[in-house]
């Protein structure tokens, strides 16, 4: 059978599978809509968060960043898995304890007021959409290699897909689909993995693959074989960096509070029963994250020699059937400078002569490695589960501000739940069309937008929610303002250093402390952390049922039922 | 509801593991991964250099180790003052 009868076939089924779940867990409540009833299992919620937490990004462009940049990729690995222990030990537990449905519920109630409620509904909504819309682009990507279909159409179907469990199921059917999205990824990010693994150093376990002798009795070390290879071209050394420390440092900083601030991670964890659940499901959580990102710099390793080995200083017209596929959708490019009829692939920009785009070395990866048809179809629909999964929990969240903090809590407190229900419901279509819009018409902002989005949340929660658990004396004034100063001074910086909106972008010499865009998360962090702190000094303390507030969700005893009429 | 004694020696204690299990969480990611990276890389872990190590696989083997840690020392805390459910 060709590659694209089995991408059909395995597509096909991993649909079915998540349309069948849907109809079996619609949700009859707003507590199921919003949080699955309360009742998830701790490894279902870790398998769910997981998926949920695991993008495109993760699935597709990872292991290609790290590819091409060595050591210095180590940003994600470390910011997107470090994370989940402060969710662990600083968050998850006690904002299950406090048990209300979204992140703006807690600081509404927190800093018992109407204006903070609303700040924290606009920072969800600002991070959930810019972060979805680059989830809709990777399916839609996926679909135009592997099923050679339109790229719009590709994110029409699957904004069906997503639309009929996420507006039937909300909360439980999303939870259950990503289980099996869960399972659906892993195996698909695995198995080319150990394939290759084998190939290459005979081990089975990419994780001591990479640090293994080649397979081919020369006995060197494969990532010894990557310096030279790279140093040799022109490249830097594979295991070093070239950015600076400063940016390094502040890139993971603002990655991993980023993470443990992000809406849609943290609702997960009110969909559990106790506090316990909630400490012990982000570490199941964590533990098959980490299957994965161990996995990735492996795959990166494996990747980068074979795209060196399989191109450099070889006959164009000798390249494999991968190289001329690729050729085709533009993401991968060969232009022959010296006339020579060889490719020269090396780091001097005026005499390299291939382009490759970093999203391709995972997905082109089993070809270059000459692996069987249906693995090659197994990862596209890894890619595809690891993109809804996201981008299903996001729309929640979008859905969840709309109906619940915006609708049920400040404009219409009187509505039924039957009704609250079906504006949730409609919200849900309302968030799919407009994601799809910006898969179809992608701005062209959205890529960058993407990594920021991790300091915006930095930036704007994870400071807020730490004082209002950590320090029972924070009051409203302090967390308001801290939150518009944090969140503010993020996007200032994005639109004149990334976006080019303040006129000209300045060149990198320019940035504040040297820290990037992408890193500068950690910077307003920090003056959110700073300002909220001043301003309280200077007003009134929270009144006594707040700080009582406090206390009780300190201890984990009681944990309330979620409650849906509140 | 006022903070009586138990509450309070419970909280102390819970925050006295925060700072030393985020102490390690800061040493082998931001430490050993980053801020002495070229020093540890001159040591050889296999065909790891170590501090490359530390920022690929290390630190993440280690943030899975710390949250499970966490959820044994806590556990047995709830029990001790009574505030498991």
């Amino acid at each position: 059978m060709s590659v694209q009868v089995w991408t059909y076939l395995i597509v096909g089924i991993t649909f079915a599978l998540y349309i069948g779940i849907a109809i079996w867990s619609r949700a009859g409540s707003t507590k199921d809509f919003y949080v699955a009833g309360g009742g998830v299992s701790p490894l279902a919620n870790g398998m769910a968060t997981a998926a949920d937490w695991m993008s495109a990004a993760s699935f597709i462009s990872m292991a290609g960043i790290i590819s091409f940049t060595g050591y210095d990729g180590s940003v994600y690995l470390m910011g997107w898995t470090g994370g989940y222990v402060l969710l662990a030990l600083l968050l998850a537990p006690y904002l299950r304890k406090f048990g209300k449905f979204t992140v703006p519920d807690f600081i509404g109630d927190r800093y018992y007021s109407d204006t903070a409620r609303i700040v924290a509904v606009i920072c969800a909504l600002l991070v959930s959409f810019t972060y979805v819309a680059g989830q809709m682009r990777g399916v839609g990507v996926v679909f135009s290699r592997f099923l050679e279909v339109d790229i719009n159409t590709g994110v029409i179907i699957g904004m069906i897909i997503v639309l009929f469990y996420a507006v039937l199921g909300g909360m439980k059917g999303i939870t259950y689909t990503q289980v099996a999205q869960y399972c659906v990824l892993i195996f698909a990010f695995m198995v080319p993995a150990i394939f290759i693994s084998i190939q290459m150093t005979g081990n089975p376990i990419p994780q001591l693959g990479m640090s293994s002798t080649l397979n081919d009795g020369s006995d060197v070390y494969l990532l010894e074989k990557l310096n030279g290879l790279s140093t040799e071209l022109g490249f830097n050394e594979y295991t070093s960096g070239a950015k600076n420390k400063v940016d390094i440092f502040a890139i993971t900083l603002a990655l991993m509070a980023g993470t443990s601030g992000l809406p849609h991670v943290i609702v997960r964890f009110f969909t559990v029963k106790k506090v316990k659940d909630a400490r012990k499901s982000a570490g199941l959580a964590l533990l098959l994250i980490a299957i994965l990102y161990t996995t990735a710099p492996a795959v990166a390793v494996f990747a980068r020699v074979n795209l060196i080995e399989t191109v450099s200083d070889k006959p164009y017209i000798s390249m494999p059937e991968w190289f001329k596929n690729w050729e085709k959708t533009g993401l991968l490019t060969f232009e022959d400078k010296n006339q020579d009829g060889n490719i020269q692939y090396v780091a001097d920009a005026q005499i390299n002569e291939l382009k490759v785009d970093r999203d391709i070395m995972v997905l082109a990866n089993p070809e270059i490695a000459n692996l069987p048809a249906w693995v090659i179809a197994l990862v596209a629909a890894g890619s595809l589960a690891a993109a809804l999964s996201t981008a299903a929990g996001l729309l929640l969240v979008i859905s969840a501000s709309v109906s619940h903090d915006l609708i049920k809590k400040i404009f219409l407190p009187t509505i039924s739940e039957k009704r609250e229900l079906i504006a949730a419901r409609l919200s849900a279509v309302v968030a799919v069309c407009v994601a799809g819009y910006f898969g179809i018409n992608p701005p062209g902002f959205v890529a960058a937008v993407v990594a920021l989005a991790f300091g915006l949340a930095a930036a704007s929660f994870f400071p807020t929610i730490v004082l209002g658990i950590f320090y029972k004396r924070m009051n409203k004034e302090g967390a308001i303002s801290g939150m518009i100063v944090g969140i503010s001074l993020m996007l200032f910086y994005m639109a004149k250093f990334k976006l080019g909106w303040l006129g000209e972008t300045p060149p990198s010499s320019q940035w504040w402390f040297g820290i990037s865009p992408e890193g500068f998360g950690t910077v307003a962090m920090i003056i959110n952390f700073i300002v909220s702190l001043l301003v309280c000094q200077f007003t009134a303390a929270p009144p006594l049922e707040v700080q009582e507030m406090v206390l009780n969700i300190r201890i984990p005893k009681g944990s309330p039922e979620i409650i849906s009429n509140h | 509801m006022k903070q009586n004694y138990s509450q309070k020696a419970y909280w102390n204690t819970n925050l006295k593991y925060l700072a030393i299990l985020l102490s390690v969480w800061f040493l082998c990611s931001y430490g050993f991964g980053i801020l002495l990276v070229d020093q540890l890389n001159q040591i050889n872990l296999g065909g790891f250099p170590l501090g490359f190590w530390f920022a690929q696989q290390g630190s993440i083997y280690i943030f899975v180790v710390l949250i499970f840690v966490y959820v044994r020392l806590m556990n047995n805390l709830d029990k001790k003052y009574g505030f498991d459910d």
